[in-house]
């Protein structure tokens, strides 16, 4: 047997490791195995029935249709918004850079009444998009607000240190080749920072697949119409399916645990390739 | 700024200083400021009648009750997770370290549905809870459970990088010098990672007063019993109590709102203490 206890005089190897793997299973990795089982071991006809009825599937398309516009959208401002923050100096510059953190600190139940509120007809911008004829509140659209508002800091969180890292001496090669500025944004800074544009833009989607809290206010939640997977989970519990809840619940799992890996793998790769560049 | 030459013509520079503030002051400075003049809509008093309500303030208990537990239980995880992991190198490390980060790539309904699984009525462990008169779901225990789960990897990710940076050179002098594993821990590591200690707390402590959903699963919604802040504020909405609803809610913006501050002030302080260390080299 190989052995474990690494070679160092530092007390508490045996301790440490064994409360944090007692803990480390308890909490995190008995409770998703146990999921993992429920959805997984169930007749395929019952977990074709949860997952692909035409309910769930609505569902599926509304929720990874509105999360993927709201990552789109942030995408784009969140590029925007990081190279603002970064490279102009301006008043209120700090105040908008703090702004930026607000979703991850405002409680999701907080910031969904408060976007109802919002975006309901009698409210502060509901009462000028209704005479557009665009119903904001309790509509696809209401949930592609409240994700892009929980999406926009994954992004410029992601995108800001790459603007930083940006090595002046490219732009100005670019200017003394003579190249413009809007030739050098679109052909030199926009390519070196599109692998942090695309790991914000993954994260911020795999995010807005499992949110609840801030969408399930404006959404209205109405069968087929807008009701996202997470509130699916909850009827089915609500009415004792556990294994239907799960059988949802394993789908989305594995979504996201893919789409995280995706991007894991897509940092290492580009740092990897950049450093072989270099 | 100064140091780039290259810069955007004037007229680029404004279009997007403009579009970042009209975009984040319309999708995230508008629902904060609602959230406070909504709360105030009624008067004063009924804001004041509404935060002090029985209900309200069970509810606050529990939210206190399930936070104190949840920080106590993740920071002592926290403080052995990241000694192992950054004072001993062992087969095995790096899983570890992307398992302790398992939790965030979870969304907040299946951190709750896990724990259903598991002791609801119809759970794994439903039978023998309930022939012992046990409950978890529905009760105190899984809103703290649930709750432990979400917050999980807070505190030990701000600690392990910062003790894997500070490295084990210090320790292994006070080992030879006599000292046993407590008066290291207390004397020589505690005051190294004391501030990212508070910061990885702090950031916990927003997430576990403010979680909806993991806990919205697990709680049954039994007013004065199992309802947390969040969920009474959805009770409160859901009956059409609005003022009442963002008079709760306020309380926990205004959570929010410190402990972005406390954020700011603890980078400031972290930055403040690396700096002289920089300076040396």
């Amino acid at each position: 047997m190989p052995r474990l206890r690494p070679h160092s005089v530092i007390p508490g190897f045996g301790l440490t490791l064994g409360y944090t793997l007692s803990y480390l299973s308890l909490i995190v990795l008995i409770p998703l195995t146990a999921l993992a089982l429920k959805g997984a071991v169930q007749p395929w006809a019952q977990f074709r029935e949860a997952v692909f009825d035409p309910r769930t599937l609505a569902a599926w398309r509304l929720t990874f249709g509105t999360a993927f516009i709201a990552s789109v959208i942030n995408a784009f401002f969140g590029l925007i918004v990081a190279w603002t923050l970064v490279r102009y100096d301006f008043p209120g510059r700090r105040i908008l850079d703090a702004l930026i953190d607000v979703p991850f600190a405002l409680p999701t139940a907080v910031s969904g009444i408060a976007l109802t509120a919002i975006y309901s007809q009698n409210g502060w911008m509901g009462r000028w998009l209704q005479p557009l004829g665009i119903k904001a509140a309790f509509s696809p659209l209401g949930i592609v607000i409240a994700l892009t508002f929980i999406g926009l800091p994954f992004i410029v969180r992601t995108v800001q240190p790459a603007v930083e890292d940006l090595d002046p001496a490219i732009e100005e090669a670019a200017a003394l080749l003579g190249a413009s500025r809007a030739t050098t944004l679109a052909r030199v800074i926009f390519p070196a920072l599109q692998p942090a544009l695309i790991a914000g833009f993954v994260t911020a989607f795999a995010r807005s697949l499992g949110e609840y809290g801030s969408v399930i206010f404006i959404s209205g939640n109405m069968p087929m119409k807008t009701e996202i997977a997470s509130l699916l989970i909850v009827t089915k519990l609500e009415e004792f399916d556990y294994s239907g809840a799960a059988a949802i619940a394993l789908l989305m799992l594995v979504s996201s645990f893919l789409l995280l890996l995706l991007v894991n793998v897509g940092q290492w790769w580009s740092t990897r390739h950049l450093r072989r560049v270099a | 700024m100064s140091f780039h030459p290259h810069t955007e013509p004037k007229w680029m520079r404004t279009a997007f200083i403009g579009a970042s503030i009209v975009f984040v002051g319309v999708l995230i400075l508008l629902p904060v400021i609602s959230v406070f003049t909504e709360a105030f809509r009624k008067g004063v008093s009924f804001y004041l009648a509404s935060i002090s309500d029985p209900l309200a303030m069970s509810a606050l208990r529990l939210t206190l009750i399930t936070a104190g537990v949840t920080l106590a239980a993740n920071l002592v995880f926290g403080l052995a997770a990241s000694w192992v992991i950054a004072k001993f190198s062992f087969p095995g490390r790096n899983v570890l370290l992307s398992l302790i980060d398992l939790p965030f790539a979870v969304s907040p309904v299946i951190s709750g549905l896990v724990f259903v699984l598991l002791f609801g009525a119809q759970g794994w462990f439903g039978d023998s809870l309930s022939r012992h008169g046990l409950q978890i779901i529905f009760a105190t225990p899984g809103v703290i459970l649930a709750t432990i789960f979400v917050t999980f990897p807070f505190i030990a990710r701000e600690l392990i990088p910062l003790m894997q940076e500070q490295g084990a050179e210090e320790e292994e002098a006070a080992v030879l010098l006599g000292a046993s594993g407590w008066q290291i821990f207390r004397r020589v590591t505690l005051p190294n990672i004391r501030w990212a200690l508070v910061y990885g707390v702090v950031l916990a402590n927003a997430r576990a007063m403010g979680e909806f959903g993991a806990v919205s699963v697990v709680s049954g919604h039994i007013r004065g019993r199992t309802n947390t802040l969040p969920l009474h504020v959805e009770i409160l909405y859901n009956e059409y109590n609005f003022s009442a609803a963002f008079a709760v809610a306020s309380l926990l913006a205004l959570l929010a709102l410190v402990t972005l501050l406390a954020k700011a002030a603890l980078e400031w302080r972290i930055r403040a203490e690396e700096r002289p260390a920089v300076m040396e080299e």
